[in-house]
């Protein structure tokens, strides 16, 4: 079983993403209404304890990296009624990111 | 105790949208409205502080979470914050073999009569353990 505590992050900042659309059974962070969505890195907040196995009693490790993602919001809902230049920034694990093509 | 204000919303379906995962959903206009904590819900509160933090570390927060989301939908929506919490913090005592359920029933009996045998009011209904 792996038991690293910490672990390298595989984006950087101003990278683009995509959120994993997979389903899920059980404990997850990852709202729904971001699955399958693309934003962009802005922030690299550390590496953490997998809170998908925390919630089952399990330690935890290996530790995955979460990172703050922005997300434009008139790409998230298709009647957003706000300003074009609006965004929403989310924390999400590195386990539900993708490369997005430019 | 404060009612929910909101409606119950069907939000099945293949997306593998759980229970609490309501962002985008219409639920009707938010109550902005201010109100203050009953005594048992700031009880509530301190309690899973003290139980999540270092010192005790009875379980995780992110059990809690899945204990909460694991609520069947019409019961989830149709409870406080707090009753949530409470229901939690329960089950996951018993989960990690602090208490048994036998003794959870036991003192709910003792406080239950207690309160009965000096007059106050006693609520009936039971949370289920599932």
């Amino acid at each position: 079983m792996p038991t690293a505590t910490t672990t390298r992050a595989n984006f950087r900042i101003g990278e683009k993403v995509r959120v994993d659309a997979r389903p899920v059974q059980g404990h997850c962070r990852t709202p729904l209404y971001l699955r399958g969505k693309t934003g962009v890195i802005v922030d690299v907040l550390g590496s953490y304890k997998n809170p998908e196995r925390l919630a089952y009693r399990s330690p935890g490790y290996p530790a995955t990296v979460l990172y703050k993602v922005r997300f434009q919001q008139t790409s998230l809902w298709p009647a957003y009624p706000g300003s074009a230049t609006d965004t929403l920034d989310a924390d999400i694990f590195e386990h539900w990111l993708f490369a997005a093509k430019k | 105790m404060r009612e929910p204000t909101r409606k119950t919303e069907l939000r099945g379906g293949a997306g593998g949208r759980a229970v609490h995962d309501v962002g985008g959903l219409d639920f009707g206009p938010i109550d902005r409205e201010e109100h203050d904590l009953a005594l048992w819900e700031k009880r509530v509160d301190a309690m899973l502080v003290l139980l999540v933090g270092p010192k005790k570390d009875a379980f995780k927060l992110d059990m809690h979470r899945r204990m909460i989301e694991d609520y069947g939908q019409q019961t989830y929506d149709r409870t406080t914050y707090y009753e949530k919490w409470a229901r939690s913090i329960r089950n996951l005592l018993v989960e990690q073999d602090i208490l048994t359920r036998d003794e959870v029933e036991a003192m709910m009996a003792d406080v239950t009569a207690t309160h009965r045998n000096a007059g106050r009011e006693v609520a009936t209904d039971t949370i289920a353990w599932l």
